[in-house]
């Protein structure tokens, strides 16, 4: 048995990363990192380490269309430096529009050649979401469009991991009106297996670990309902909050700069969306574990979340109910409907007493002759 | 003048009237809860936060009277099938021709306050066992989303089993959330106009309709029962018949 030429000849990331100049140390510490970040226990680190050891490096095609490459800066700035050096400087990354040095037609082809060579072994990354609106006219990359490219793309990928909420929901470009039909690559890719890893952008530990999955157990991880992974995802923001011993205790910050977020209390009046938003902010938090969103003072906009854009507004809790105006939210609506009822049901009883006079006066009249008929036992002398 | 004679009719078994008044109650701390879930008050406290536990306390009063209100009903879907006539789910599912005429028989004499002319109903009329039936819709959807929000951070199989339930509004907590407060109202509009209507109903009727859910009883003209026999007698004859 003889493994295909070409693997041979692929370096292993270990391998790799010794040339680039990094200690075994350095290795084993990531390794650890990731390892941690996975939620595996403590002999996956050596799982790890020795999946970077023996695979030769994945082929990775990264693709950019409607965003705004938050995602690859998130990635490039996540915590350990290896994890950009692993999967983006050069050694996995065939193709990346933003971070490759070839430009031009010579970067198309290298992109052909990958899809070519690679043909079943790759995984595609997608960072943005797709123009799904006529000729695909609103977004076009050397001459085709980014509905043509993802498609070309996906027939050939081992998976697809969509990065960031463009490519996961549509994030803003697909809130409404939508008017380049903006869509999540999973509505136009079938047959394939699709990561979402959501998030404007997701946290960069969060990506690489995806990636660190794939290349160790050589299998998708585990995903939740709507197919982010579960090690991530599973959580909503409000469990792992700091701030909710506030949030139970009832103390609420009422607005911006007022004497209780001084104090640190909860953000849900003012519109954290953290009770409905799955994610790991409050875990790995942001910039080497330095802070994230709550912390900072400003509530969870609800990142990760389908449609989020739509479900605002931002600093409310309440979302604004469709088709009555900005300002309005069901509890206005509701009020007003109540209001209604009683309104109505008043206006009724008064024309009750009108209307269905006979009727009440003859059952009094019955009434009280009763009454008449009847002694009173206690005023009896 | 002589009197109305009337004839005691047992309508609301015990079963019925605790499922009524478990569900009223549910209800209420349902609505009072939700909406300060939805609209904390603003409090001022010099406590500290680990020795004050109300927003816990409102959310386990809320989740509760949410079970409360789940296993009762469920108990009154399965009276429907087991309980006296006035019980039985047709009254509240129209089936027939007869109860859509009564549905219009119903509003003309209750809500547009046409002289009456025909004898009443003696349990349900059809208008009312007609919005209940949208209530209990509207209460089963009240169960969906609510289950399907607590779904990701139970640990219990049975509100587990409704984790699908976002994916109805697309695969958004947000919309969930949003719907699941909004229906609420339809509940308090719903109280506002089942109340001032039992009222109604005792004052123009006087057939003991508020007092009817404590003991049970309500009243009926000897004449009303005595058409209501003939009926009875007419229809199996046509049942024989055929």
């Amino acid at each position: 048995m003889t493994a295909p030429t070409e693997t041979k000849t692929r370096p292993t990331y270990y391998e790799e990363l010794r040339e680039r100049g990094y200690s075994r140390r350095d290795f084993m510490k990531f390794c650890t990192v990731m390892a941690a970040y996975l939620g595996l226990e403590t002999s996956g680190a050596a799982q790890i380490s020795k999946a970077l050891m023996t695979t030769p490096r994945l082929p990775v095609i990264w693709l950019h269309f409607q965003e705004c490459t938050c995602c690859s800066e998130s990635f490039i700035r996540s915590s350990h430096p290896m994890v950009a050096d692993i999967i983006l400087d050069k050694i996995s990354l065939d193709y990346s529009e933003t971070l490759m040095a070839a430009s031009g037609h010579a970067a198309e082809a290298v992109m052909q050649k990958t899809m070519k060579d690679h043909y079943g072994e790759y995984v595609l990354c997608v960072e943005g979401s797709v123009s799904d609106y006529g000729d695909g006219e609103f977004c076009c990359i050397g001459g085709k469009s980014s509905r043509d490219i993802l498609k070309e793309a996906a027939a050939g990928a081992k998976a697809i991991i969509g990065w960031g909420s463009c490519a996961c929901n549509g994030c803003v470009q697909a809130a409404k009106p939508n008017p380049t039909h903006a869509t999540p690559i999973h509505k136009l890719v079938r047959g394939k297996p699709i990561i979402k890893v959501p998030g404007c952008p997701p946290i960069g530990e969060v990506m690489a670990g995806t990636l660190i999955h794939i290349i160790t157990f050589g299998t998708l991880p585990e995903l939740d309902r709507v197919g982010r992974p579960k090690a991530f995802y599973s959580k909503r923001v409000h469990d792992s909050c700091y701030r909710r011993p506030y949030y139970d205790a009832g103390l609420f910050v009422e607005s911006f700069d007022d004497e209780n977020s001084k104090k640190g209390y909860c953000l849900y009046k003012v519109g954290c969306k953290g009770p409905m938003t799955y994610n790991s902010c409050g875990v790995i938090k942001w910039n080497n574990g330095t802070s994230y969103p709550i912390q900072s003072g400003h509530g969870c906009f609800g990142c990760t979340e389908e449609n989020y854009w739509d479900n605002g507004p931002i600093y409310k809790q309440m979302a604004s109910f469709p088709g009555f105006g900005i300002e309005s939210n069901a509890d206005k609506i509701g009020m007003v409907a109540a209001g209604a009822a009683v309104a109505g049901v008043a206006i009724h009883a008064l024309a009750t007493n009108v209307q269905k006079m006979g009727l009440i006066k003859k059952a009094i009249q019955e009434g009280k002759e009763a009454e008449h008929e009847l002694k009173n036992p206690l005023s009896e002398s | 003048m002589k009197g109305r004679t009337l004839r005691r009719v047992f309508v609301w078994e015990l079963p019925v009237r605790i499922f009524h008044w478990l569900n009223a109650l549910a209800i209420v701390v349902l609505c009072v809860t939700g909406y300060l879930i939805g609209n904390p008050p603003a409090l001022m406290s010099n406590v500290e936060a680990s020795n004050r536990y109300l927003f816990g306390i409102i959310r386990f009063l809320h989740l509760a009277a949410a079970y409360i209100f789940i296993f009762n009903f469920i108990f009154r879907i399965y009276w429907g099938f087991v309980g006296n006539k006035y019980a039985q789910w047709r009254n509240f599912i129209p089936t027939n021709r007869t109860y859509f005429k009564e549905l219009w028989k119903v509003f003309r004499i209750d809500i547009l306050l046409k002289p009456r002319t025909e004898h009443l109903s003696v349990g349900h009329n059809a208008l009312a066992g007609f919005m209940y039936f949208f209530i209990f819709l509207a209460s089963a959807f009240m169960v969906l989303t609510g289950f399907g929000l607590f779904a990701g951070m139970s640990t219990w199989w049975l509100p587990k089993l409704f984790a699908w339930v976002p994916s109805l509004f697309g695969d958004s907590e947000f919309s969930v959330r949003n719907w699941h407060h909004s229906v609420m109202w339809l509940f308090v509009v719903f109280t506002i106009i089942h109340v001032y209507l039992v009222m109604f109903h005792d004052y123009v009727e006087g057939r003991g309709e508020l007092s009817s859910m404590g003991g049970g009883w309500k009243f009926i003209e000897e004449e009303v029962f005595e058409a209501d026999q003939q009926a009875e007698k007419e229809a199996e004859k046509v049942k024989t018949r055929a």
